[in-house]
């Protein structure tokens, strides 16, 4: 009983993990605008930023490494594997959200002291696309990251004095 | 991989990694980390430059334009601060925790608690150090789709101490990641030797 809990709880945060990931390299790979400012054509894709181009590639690797757990989760043999890589793909995930939302944020604030004008003006639909794609990974990270916590908790458990 | 119940660990890994010499190890470790992050906060809050730009000529006396880069114009630069500022506060804690917790008595919540923090932690920097990781990539290479000037050939200090900063962070996020591994591999060593009644400390649960 306990142990079909267990499982059933974590395939749920895989699943829930492995959707995040997945909607959120859609949506920022078909997030493309151009606008006409003054003549000048401004287009804005993905690819236009390192940070997004980071983004992508980190979720698109989550996408499949939750896609391949999810089919090996109930072997035994690569268990302790499974849960190593977990945390470095939290890791990977973490940092790739943090980056994408420091940019983002520049894009649409500005930077008065530095000069860089908010570019969310100009593409208000691209900044959307944008802000989509990465509240789904900010799910996809904290799901990655409660499914650690849960991972651990269920390693340790015969360690506790209850 | 996975042990089975009542197996003991191969004698050699007891013999090469005893208890004190994991104990000292780890502290050290911990030691490092907790200098790595403080140096990166630090460098960070202190990390400011003025210059004087001309701007226009307007007869003879040329026209100043003095301009500041200071970490608080940045949100992810005051992120990072924060960030590494808690690490080395939770690596100093843990450290006090290592060499005078043998006086408080709750050895069982002890060790879950202390990995959960490691890995919390082990997220927070590695976040902290990648938002200013591309924050400053921007700053070194501009964007030109969005009209955006590079500045670090203007302010080359700052940028240079924001480099040193970046490397701390790092060194402290790869230092995290090895106490997080190995205080979880010490801690499953030290039980099963000594506790070899316990049969399923090892094996996951089934």
């Amino acid at each position: 009983m306990a142990k079909t809990k267990r499982i059933i709880i974590t395939i749920l945060l895989r699943l829930l993990a492995f959707g995040a990931t997945l909607s959120a390299t859609v949506v920022m790979v078909t997030s493309h605008e151009s606008a006409k400012v003054m003549n000048i054509k401004f287009s804005a894709k993905f690819s236009n930023s390192p940070t997004f181009k980071f983004y992508v590639t980190a979720d698109a690797i989550a996408t499949g490494y939750g896609l391949i757990v999810l089919f090996l989760s109930s072997r035994r043999s690569v268990d302790r594997l499974i849960v190593i890589l977990d945390v470095v793909i939290a890791l990977i995930l973490t940092s790739s959200i943090s980056a994408a939302l420091a940019v983002a944020q520049i894009g649409k604030k500005g930077d008065s002291h530095a000069g860089w004008l908010p570019v969310c003006n100009q593409v208000p639909k691209f900044c959307d696309h944008v802000t989509g794609a990465l509240i789904a990974g900010f799910v996809a990270a904290i799901a990655y990251l409660v499914l650690n916590l849960y991972s651990l908790h269920v390693f340790l458990t015969p360690l506790f004095p209850v | 991989m996975a042990l089975q119940s009542g197996e003991k660990l191969p004698m050699f890994i007891g013999h090469i990694w005893s208890k004190q010499k994991s104990r000292w190890t780890l502290l050290g470790l911990r030691l490092l980390a907790f200098l790595a992050a403080a140096a990166a906060t630090l460098v960070m809050v202190l990390n400011k430059q003025t210059k004087t730009f001309v701007v226009a000529t307007i007869g003879t006396t040329p026209v100043n334009l003095t301009l500041t880069a200071k970490f608080h114009h940045t949100p992810a630069f005051v992120f990072f601060a924060i960030a590494n500022g808690l690490v080395s506060i939770h690596n100093l804690v843990m450290i006090m925790m290592d060499l005078l917790g043998s006086k408080f008595d709750y050895k069982g919540f002890q060790f879950p608690m202390i990995a959960s923090l490691d890995m919390l932690n082990l997220a927070l920097v590695s976040g902290g150090a990648n938002a200013a990781a591309f924050m400053a990539e921007l700053g070194k290479n501009g964007n030109s789709h969005a009209r955006w000037d590079k500045i670090c050939d203007k302010f080359g200090a700052y940028c240079d101490r924001g480099a040193g900063a970046l490397i701390a962070s790092f060194l402290a996020l790869a230092l995290m990641l090895l106490i997080s591994f190995l205080s979880i591999l010490n801690h499953k060593l030290v039980n099963s030797s000594s506790h070899n009644s316990h049969n399923n400390i090892i094996a996951l649960p089934n």
